[in-house]
């Protein structure tokens, strides 16, 4: 199946015109911007080029916070009943409306247990220690229960990858469980079968085989941690020598891997320690949100990160990079360069550090070769205390570089140290599918397992793994969902979800912990390691026994506490991790000939300067696909591009600009011969000469929810070109596709081009406030008394310009204080909000009416050049005013304040006139058009909290600082007889956080982290002008700049 | 030009728009009358059970304390309904062939719950929760009523939000010292009318402004 486009059909290219115009924006003509932004400054900080060309969509987009016909009554392709009619009919009804009244309350069953189990109280939910599996490698969780049903999954603090934190698909795991379209039963060819038949049918073939050594058996698994897996694995090839077991996980980081074989002579892995790290490189890593040890190191780049005026210190970070990355937002010096420049940069910057010779290709920009300098003087200045990231995507040569500069600068033993692979029995992934192919098309392989992966859908396209599988005689396919290599195989055995049955993974360094089930399966499903048994003859083996046999022989051998074994593995149970397990150090040295080779493959490369090149890379919520199927992924908007429910080709401005291409212009991509359509999403702050297409869409196995959504990267994506690949054609095919992206939605007012000068300068607010480390050494208020900043009422007199008499708030005084410094955009919090307050998803349709549901939003702000701009992430969740807006226009007091300080939301009341969210300033607040959440499927309502209102149509919804946990941590301290204090209460956005950005606090108490944050003079509050008094208030983000790169740039630009 | 009405029109628009207020008045008084009927709040009603529970029997007679059958009501936001082992622990020894205790043994048996209806439904967008008020120094006669003299349960109070709120903006009327939350019989002692007050203080009540935020039982 070596042609592309047979069965990935491209997005539907006739727009949908009942979304309306605001979907649907006017062209933007990039280059009369450009002569624009020359005559006149635009906005110092801009949420879209829309905004930084003041088009009229904006101002619409601004001026409407519904959008216009957003109340419309108008089902999607249906002109069904028109608000008009519906006043008419809902008028007409109104007479009969008080009536409802009298409603009686339906009976209700109180179903008590017959024999309750000791440990459960009902009314108050249980955790149990548990690890997050993702791309095989884990991380500890403790998961949620309420009676029985996993509700929400957090971060196990004592986990040394997780310190409490999550991200956003652990976040997201708990909906995969109850998900209805998760595959049920078994099935044997289109038909439900028993696990008895399927053992019937494979047992004989197995036993033959065995005969034969196993020769015609091949297990495909993906990456793989789990030492039961693997010690299962072990038996396996004993008993089968001829088998084989192939590895492919569509989205490791292949090139970490081959990077370590050339030049350390082992695949070993690399562990950072960002701690000890006050000069950081990264070379288009994102080692912030991506890769296994992503949580930890956000925290610990955090804590260099985090500057206060009592320790006002801060680790700097270069990023040079093509596709803007979470990390490369975060960076002190951010450098856009196509792939081929990043290369030629790593090689000019390990020639400058004496590790390589050899000059790219292609000569560097003089600013790049600037950065170049500037960088190798600050690294060599801090030896043993840099770090050179290259880890993720990048090319071999390049990984290869930067293990040599790391050695080289003394880094490895202090902010680097090489361990044993943690993964079980490494292989390169390439190679072991490209294996199995020829064997497959040899017709070597009698019987193909495939365990938990979607080859068919994420095998390299020039592989033509479809035709391929299909002449295995036997193929099993075990995974949570029929994805597309179900279709394909005669056997799909249901996969238990990790909330179900029992496991155990490994952490990025090496610490093993335990996958313990919250819940009976739901359905027929099996675990791994019980398909696994079926090799061994343990086919009734449960996992529980798998496992626990395992770790009962292994415990000691981990080091685990002597004596009981059984205790040992209780313990490590409770705990959610195995002492003893985290892999030491071991020392490598980097080989001279793999490092001169790799500078050979750079300077030698001899790129087309009119060559564009596609990078292909992971999608930050679906992953490589993996997740299509669930919707509070599907609709988490993409961290940079804000898209939701679609993937786009990204590409920068200037390409834009030169292939003259706007932004929902589908274009045609080809390569060699393999075409896809894609709309185009122009992003500022991307390299030219490149684009960025995410992996993980326009899946046709994937269920309602992921079915159909964006254009299928893997059909470009061939062996020799995993991660990029040069020369791509790009055609207009003159269509148009609607993009869903939330970035202008929920604008603050800002200046507009119609305001006299004078109310602009008022209006030119800047949501995020910016400075320089070193101005913020000599002026510590520099982020409250800049001019054009506005005036605080305090320093106004304003303060007490209000009607009401200021309220004393003693006890309890809520509040929340959001570092701008540390926030990577990971969008954890987003997710975690979602989980804990029951959020619905809207779809597609209604996203693009301006209608998700979000509580907490992240805005994201652009800041100078569209070629360059600095990127700020901005949290936005309720602030609970003091002082607040929407109280006082509610006509029926469903919105009002609490002692504590809480601007409360009283659903029971709120007849959904939605004045309050006219009249909130910040546009925190969220109406339920239409009836969101889903009431009609058993299965989800066993997802919900059931602490927290699940609300239904006509209702306005909004943050609440987590009520349902500050109540429960009063009643709980209360009873104790005592009073809330650190550590009792976390909301759930701030336990989610990496980064340690949000946090939350008492204000009247002193000894909440966020009551010092706001006591430091980086503390602001969002458009504190309008005298709101905000609980929720921010620190300013600082930049700590390298001195030798303040000046301008020869062309005149900043670094 | 004449004059179109009869000069006794002008008694019938007296009398209508004299009438009209009332009639108005009437209406809004029944309504109000109907929402706190007890038809509506479901007050002094007997549901159907699957046993005929007897809280008098069992309070009164024979002396079993609240917390034996509702063992959360001092830790969880609900009190705890008692699994049928519960019930079994006695009724293995008594009353082993009671026509009335079959839905109790067939439970125990088959291991299928017993489905015994809600007396006290609070409305769903209302968080409810025991082990504060038990820990305050709310009694349980104080929202149930005298259980022990309820041969049937029924509920005793409207649980309309004016009635909660009754005691959230004043709880020195109701609320008693804790070691007397599960006395059924307990009466505030005459001669004491500050020991309410007292108690407030003492037990670190909130005072009635947070007590009445809506986010306290509304989120």
């Amino acid at each position: 199946m070596n042609e592309s486009d047979d069965q990935k059909p491209g997005p539907p290219t006739e727009a949908t015109d009942a979304i309306g115009r605001m979907g649907q924006s006017t062209p933007i003509d990039l280059e009369a911007v450009q002569e624009k932004l020359r005559a006149e400054p635009g906005p110092a900080m801009w949420r879209s080029l829309d905004e930084l060309a003041g088009t009229p969509d904006f101002q619409e987009w601004l001026h409407r916070e519904f959008p216009r016909q957003a109340s419309e009554w108008v089902e999607p392709a249906d002109d069904g009943v028109s608000r008009r009619a519906f006043l008419q009919l809902a008028g007409g009804s109104l007479g009969l409306a008080g009536l409802t009244a009298c409603t009686k309350q339906p009976l209700e069953r109180i179903v008590p247990y017959v024999r309750q189990p000791e440990e459960i109280v009902p009314g108050k939910p249980l955790y149990f220690a548990s690890t997050h599996v993702h791309g095989g490698y884990g991380y500890g969780v403790l998961a949620t229960s309420h009676t029985g049903r996993p509700t929400k999954i957090e971060g196990n603090p004592d986990h040394p990858a997780s310190l409490g934190a999550t991200d956003v698909f652990a976040q997201a795991s708990v909906l995969d469980l109850y998900d209805p379209n998760r595959s049920q039963a078994i099935v044997n060819l289109g038909r439900i079968r028993t696990w008895g038949a399927f053992v019937n049918e494979a047992s004989p073939l197995l036993k033959a085989q065995q005969a034969l050594g196993g020769e015609g058996v091949r297990i495909l698994t993906g990456t793989v941690t789990s030492p039961t897996f693997a010690d299962q694995m072990k038996t396996i090839l004993a008993q089968y020598p001829k088998a084989r077991w192939h590895r492919w996980e569509p989205a490791a980081a292949h090139d970490e891997y081959r990077a370590a074989v050339a030049a350390l002579g082992g695949p070993h892995d690399r562990i950072y320690d960002l701690t000890q790290a006050k000069v950081i490189l990264s070379l288009g890593s994102d080692f912030l949100t991506q890769g296994p040890g992503s949580l930890r190191y956000s925290r610990d780049f955090s804590r260099g990160r985090q500057v206060r005026a009592k320790r006002p210190v801060m680790n700097r970070l270069y990023a040079v990079e093509s596709m803007p990355t979470n990390t490369g937002t975060l960076a002190d010096h951010r450098l856009p360069l196509p792939p081929d420049e990043v290369a030629g940069f790593a090689l000019a910057l390990a020639a400058a550090l004496g590790v390589a010779s050899g000059a790219p290709a292609a000569p560097l920009s003089p600013r790049a070769q600037q950065l170049v300098a500037a960088v190798a003087k600050d690294l060599q200045a801090n030896p043993g205390a840099s770090l050179v990231v290259a880890d993720g995507y990048a090319p071999q040569a390049v990984q290869v570089l930067a293990l040599a500069m790391n050695e080289k600068l003394g880094n490895v033993g202090k902010t680097v140290r090489y361990i044993r692979p943690v993964e079980a029995d490494p292989v390169d992934h390439l190679r072991s599918i490209q294996e199995l192919v020829i064997d497959l098309n040899a017709g070597k392989v009698e019987a193909l397992f495939v365990l938990g992966g979607n080859p068919v859908y994420t095998a390299p396209a020039d592989l033509g793994f479809a035709a391929a599988y299909q002449k295995a005689r036997l193929r099993v396919h075990h995974g949570l969902y029929q994805d597309e290599t179900a279709q394909l195989s005669q056997w799909h055995i249901p996969e238990a979800h990790p909330l179900e049955t029992w496991s155990d993974a490994r952490a990025f360094d090496g610490t093993a912990s335990l996958v313990q089930p919250l819940i009976e399966p739901l359905y027929e499903s099996k675990s791994a390691h019980e398909l696994l048994g079926l090799f061994a003859n343990q086919i009734d083996a449960s996992a529980y026994d798998i496992v626990h046999a395992y770790w009962q022989k292994n415990l000691h051998a981990a080091g685990a506490a002597g004596g009981d074994p059984e205790a040992a593995f209780r313990k490590a149970l409770h705990d959610g991790l195995i002492p003893g397990t985290a892999e030491p150090a071991v020392t490598a040295a980097v080989n001279g000939g793999a490092v001169a080779q790799a500078a050979a493959s750079i300077s030698g490369a001899k790129p087309d300067p009119q060559a564009i090149t596609l990078l292909f890379r992971p999608d930050p919520t679906v992953y490589d696909g993996r997740y299509a199927g669930n919707p509070w992924l599907q609709e988490l908007p993409n961290p940079m591009t804000k898209l939701v429910w679609d993937n786009a080709l990204v590409v920068g401005p200037a390409l834009a600009r030169r292939l003259k291409v706007q932004i929902e212009d589908v274009v045609e991509v080809s390569i060699r011969g393999r075409k896809v359509k894609a709309a185009v999403w122009v992003q500022p702050g991307h390299a030219d000469r490149s684009a960025t297409l995410h992996l993980g869409y326009g899946r046709w196995s994937a269920g309602p929810v992921g079915n159909g959504r964006g254009v299928n990267a893997y059909a470009l994506r061939t062996t020799d070109a995993l991660w990029a690949v040069a020369g791509i054609g790009l055609k207009r095919t003159g269509d148009t596709f609607n993009l869903a992206s939330t970035q202008n939605h929920h604008l603050l007012e800002s200046g507009t081009d119609e305001m006299p000068t004078a109310e602009k300068e008022v209006m030119a607010r800047r949501p995020v406030r910016t400075g320089t480390l070193p101005d913020f050494l000599k002026d510590p208020n520099l982020v409250h008394e800049k001019p054009g900043l506005p005036k605080t009422p305090e320093t106004t007199g304003a303060e007490d310009l209000t009607l009401y008499p200021r309220y004393e708030y003693k006890g309890y005084a809520w509040g929340m204080a959001i570092d701008l410094n540390v926030c990577t955009g990971c969008s954890a919090c987003v997710v975690a909000c979602q989980a804990e307050n029951n959020i619905p998803t809207v779809g597609k349709e209604q996203v693009l009416k301006q209608r998700a549901m979000h509580w907490l939003r992240i805005d994201r702000y652009f800041e100078g050049d569209p070629d360059d701009p600095q990127v700020h992430h901005q949290p936005v969740p309720c602030m609970q005013c003091e002082n607040a807006p929407c109280e006082l226009v509610c006509p029926v007091a469903a919105t009002v304040h609490s002692a504590e300080g809480l601007n409360d939301m009283v659903y029971n009341r709120c007849v959904g006139t939605r004045y309050c969210s006219n009249n909130c300033p910040y546009k925190v607040r969220r109406f339920n058009f239409l009836r969101y959440s889903n009431h009609d499927v058993p299965v989800l309502k066993l997802r919900e909290n059931p602490d927290v209102t699940v609300r239904m149509r006509g209702v306005m919804e909004k943050c609440t600082y987590c009520v349902q946990r500050i109540n429960r941590a009063k009643i709980d301290t209360e009873v104790a007889g005592r009073t809330v204090v650190p550590g009792d209460v976390q909301t759930a956005c701030a336990q989610a956080c990496p980064t340690e950005a949000i946090v939350f606090g008492d204000n009247n108490n002193p000894a909440w982290e966020s009551t010092k944050r706001k006591a430091d003079p980086l503390n602001y509050a969002l458009l504190e002008e309008l005298n709101t008094r905000p609980r929720t208030t921010y620190l300013a983000k600082l930049r700590n700049p390298n001195p030798d790169l303040l000046g301008a740039t020869p062309e005149g630009k900043r670094i | 030009m004449p004059q179109i009405f009869h000069r006794s029109t002008n008694t019938i628009a007296k009398v209508s728009i004299f009438g009209g207020v009332f009639i108005l008045a009437f209406v809004g008084w029944v309504y109000s009358e109907l929402l706190r009927s007890h038809y509506v709040t479901g007050q002094d009603v007997v549901k159907p059970q699957p046993v005929p529970f007897s809280h008098e029997h069992h309070v009164a007679q024979l002396g079993i304390d609240c917390r034996y059958c509702h063992t959360s009501v001092e830790k969880s936001s609900f009190a705890g309904m008692p699994p049928t082992s519960t019930c079994m622990n006695c009724h293995k020894q008594i009353w082993t062939n009671a026509a009335l205790l079959e839905p109790v043994r067939s439970s125990y048996s088959t291991n299928m719950p017993l489905r015994w209806s809600r007396v006290h439904d609070l409305p769903d967008f209302v968080y409810f929760d025991h082990s504060i008020h038990v820990a305050k120094g709310v009694g349980c006669a104080t929202c149930h009523g005298r259980v022990d003299r309820m041969p049937l349960m029924y509920q005793n109070a409207s649980l309309q939000m004016e009635w909660c709120l009754d005691c959230h903006r004043n709880p020195a009327k109701y609320i008693r010292p804790k070691d007397q939350v599960f006395n059924m019989a307990w009466q505030p002692p005459a001669d004491d009318p500050g020991l309410g007050a007292r108690l407030v203080k003492d037990y670190h009540v909130l005072p009635p402004r947070n007590l009445t935020s809506c986010s306290t039982c509304h989120r």
